[in-house]
């Protein structure tokens, strides 16, 4: 199986050790994975700011790049989602269809493709999880609270199954942490507000390590636990997953 | 002047507290809903049943409103259509004249508030009384409603007793929830006494009958129009429904939704006038065809105003009605606003994460996230971003469709974070991100260098 290996822009500037933890446990689990180096970025950052006619040099740029693949993985939901959701506004191409078909955000690849039931190993920690909306509402990879009160979800399951691990009970379950794209800075009081009581929730019901599919909403809050001097160490879900322990 | 939600959002924020109050009075409410919804084992089927009605009924909404106008007049009612918020209000500034009345009570109705009718009569001479209690603290106060079914959950008890001990000559000080509402009940009581034309809203219009129906939980709308000859019923034309059957279903998700009640305490039904007495049903477009036009914006039109988008909005929560300039607050104000005036509202569809959590908890299943995505793409079409932000988003595009180009961009972000100071990085008017929160730790290499360094030997 080809899986083409699209890691988001502020990843592989920010976070190249997330990158590595994804290629690292899709290589495990005996996938062939190429990396096109001339990968950007999804095109979300302007879509989401009202400039899709700009994004569509990206979409095209990004479907180039991963069309000759069986299936795309990236260790994000929301560019996922966004690959999904909005690259309809480009010719609906055979390439297209496929690379919109075939694009997976990691946890769902890991649980629906490569049928991955469990994750061997231990992490003795107390982990928060936090549901990123576009993952959660958008890719429906978890429930949402607004529907039903049973709280669950691929990445929770499989959380799970590690030894030792504790998953943290929140007070709200999937309220978003207010990252939002550029929403972050052209709302800055609201976005930090936000992000301030998604940590404040954490803290409050012991999360040694918190985790999720998305960098980007672990950035913001992890940009608040730094600033405010918390003890929390914000790991993404790829690197608990792969087995990693926590870094300094 | 156009509405910048975003400082007045920063205003809000403030007050750190009261912040948090607002957010927990609003969660509360939302877990309120949460506890009634999943009570009902066909809650989603409901939901989707009241979208399909909705979807039918605009579909024919012409027609069902021709069907309505007629079993409406053979009840005896009196029905006017307004195109605008102007005919709507002459139209109401003639029958008060007609009557020679002068004592005017008014129950909740969002449409009166969309067309200002309150400023609009008294310029005219006339005082109306708001009978809800939310809206009546707000009118002591010259204030619009922070919110559509708690018009002042902006207020604590303490400022309520305030403003009633100015306008109500309660004790200084009084903040006791149970006497503060016991002068407003006396107070009140008279009003409704001596009325001689009552104001309500319509929840539901029923097009087989030519009844309005109207919800409430204090009473105040029945109570006005038992005491006064002549009522007035206020609807926008997406207010209709085809059939009396259909209406179980809204007041199934109506309730459950606004307040987390399996039923408003009062669900009043007007058919006629009783003998001797008049009854009128204004209908009210403002906008709406227009909005029933738009492909991508129709289904907004199925609102049922229960306001759980803005209870759940994490947004709304920290930033307050208020913050939004529209009668309409919250994420389905934030789509309905753009159609009345692109440029005035071009901020508020902005005021959001785009998180769904609207979407998901909408009764009649309006895809609001996806209405404000696309309300974005319409308003940077009409060139109506701010001139820095349709650069930016030029440049970024640039940048990230052209692979040497973003290295570069990278690199020089990452040298920058590693080598300049903090205080420089670090600075709030160059950086609003960082006013509280540190930026990421700048690595070495990007995942794309250690890729090639690691993988491609």
């Amino acid at each position: 199986m080809n899986v083409g290996l699209f890691i988001p822009c502020y990843i592989d500037q920010f976070y190249p050790q997330v990158g590595i933890a994804t290629l690292e446990l899709l290589e495990k689990m005996g996938c062939n994975v190429g990396y096109p180096l001339k990968q950007t970025c999804c095109g979300q950052p302007m879509a989401n700011s009202g400039c899709e006619q700009d994004s569509i040099a990206a979409y095209q740029h990004f479907v180039k790049n991963f069309s000759s693949y069986d299936y795309i993985v990236t260790p994000s939901g929301s560019c996922a989602y966004h690959v999904k959701k909005h690259y309809n506004i480009i010719e609906q191409t055979l390439e297209v269809k496929n690379v919109r078909e075939r694009t997976f955000e990691f946890v769902h690849f890991l649980t629906d493709i490569l049928k991955v039931k469990e994750i061997p190993g231990s992490f003795p920690h107390q982990v928060g999880l936090h549901q990123s909306c576009h993952g959660q509402r958008g890719l429906k990879l978890s429930n949402a609270s607004e529907i039903t009160p049973v709280k669950d979800g691929e990445a929770l399951r499989l959380l799970r199954t590690i030894k030792d691990i504790r998953i943290t009970e929140l007070d709200r379950n999937d309220e978003c942490c207010g990252f939002g794209g550029t929403f972050c800075v052209t709302e800055e009081a609201v976005s930090s507000r936000m992000g301030t009581d998604r940590v404040a929730d954490h803290i409050k019901n012991k999360t040694e390590v918190l985790t999720g599919g998305d960098m980007s909403c672990l950035m913001h809050l992890d940009g608040i636990i730094k600033r405010q001097k918390l003890p929390i160490k914000v790991m993404h879900i790829a690197e608990i997953l792969n087995g990693n322990s926590i870094t300094k | 002047m156009s509405v910048n939600h975003a400082s007045s959002a920063n205003t809000f924020n403030r007050d750190f507290d009261r912040t948090t109050w607002h957010d927990e009075s609003l969660w509360f409410v939302r877990q309120k809903r949460d506890k009634a919804v999943f009570s009902v084992s066909e809650f989603q089927q409901l939901r989707e049943v009241a979208s399909n009605i909705k979807e039918h009924t605009l579909s024919s909404l012409d027609h069902y409103l021709i069907e309505f106008e007629q079993n409406a007049l053979s009840n005896g009612v009196h029905v006017h259509w307004a195109a605008n918020a102007q005919e709507h209000n002459q139209i109401i500034l003639d029958i008060l004249k007609q009557n020679k009345a002068t004592r005017i009570v008014k129950s909740k109705s969002m449409l009166t508030e969309e067309c200002h009718l309150n400023p609009f009569l008294k310029e005219n001479g006339f005082d109306v009384v708001d009978t809800d209690l939310g809206e009546r603290i707000i009118q002591f106060r010259n204030e619009p409603p922070s919110h559509i079914v708690m018009p002042a959950i902006h207020l604590k008890k303490e400022d309520v007793g305030k403003t009633f001990h100015e306008h109500l000559g309660t004790p200084a000080n009084e903040k006791d929830p149970q006497r503060l509402t016991e002068a407003a009940r006396q107070h009140l009581r008279e009003k409704f006494v001596a009325a001689e034309v009552a104001i309500t809203g319509v929840n539901f219009a029923i097009a087989e009958t030519g009844s309005v129906v109207v919800c409430t939980n204090e009473g105040n709308a029945d109570l006005g129009v038992t005491f006064a000859k002549v009522h007035i019923a206020c609807m926008g034309i997406e207010k209709i429904i085809p059939k009396w059957q259909h209406l179980g279903v809204f007041t199934r998700v109506l309730a459950r939704s606004a307040t987390g009640q399996p039923i408003t305490t009062y669900t009043s039904h007007f058919t006629k006038p009783r003998d001797g007495n008049e009854m009128h049903i204004v209908i009210l477009d403002n906008g709406r065809t227009q909005q029933l036009g738009r492909e991508d914006f129709r289904n907004s039109l199925k609102c049922i105003r229960c306001a759980a988008c803005m209870n759940t909005c994490p947004v709304f929560r920290r930033s307050g009605g208020h913050s939004y300039g529209f009668t309409v607050p919250g994420p389905i104000g934030s789509i309905l606003s753009p159609n009345l005036d692109l440029k005035k509202y071009s901020a508020l569809p902005f005021a959001s994460t785009l998180c769904g959590s609207c979407s998901d908890v909408c009764p009649v299943k309006i895809d609001i996230h996806v209405q404000l995505y696309k309300w974005r793409q319409i308003i940077s079409k009409e060139n109506a971003l701010p001139i820095s932000k349709r650069w930016s988003m030029k440049l970024l595009s640039t940048v990230l469709s052209r692979h040497g180009l973003y290295n570069l961009a990278g690199k020089i972000a990452r040298f920058t974070l590693r080598w300049m100071p903090h205080s420089i990085t670090h600075n709030t008017l160059l950086n609003s991100w960082a006013k509280s929160r540190e930026l990421p730790h700048p690595p070495k290499e990007s995942f794309g260098t250690w890729y090639q360094k690691n993988k491609l030997k």
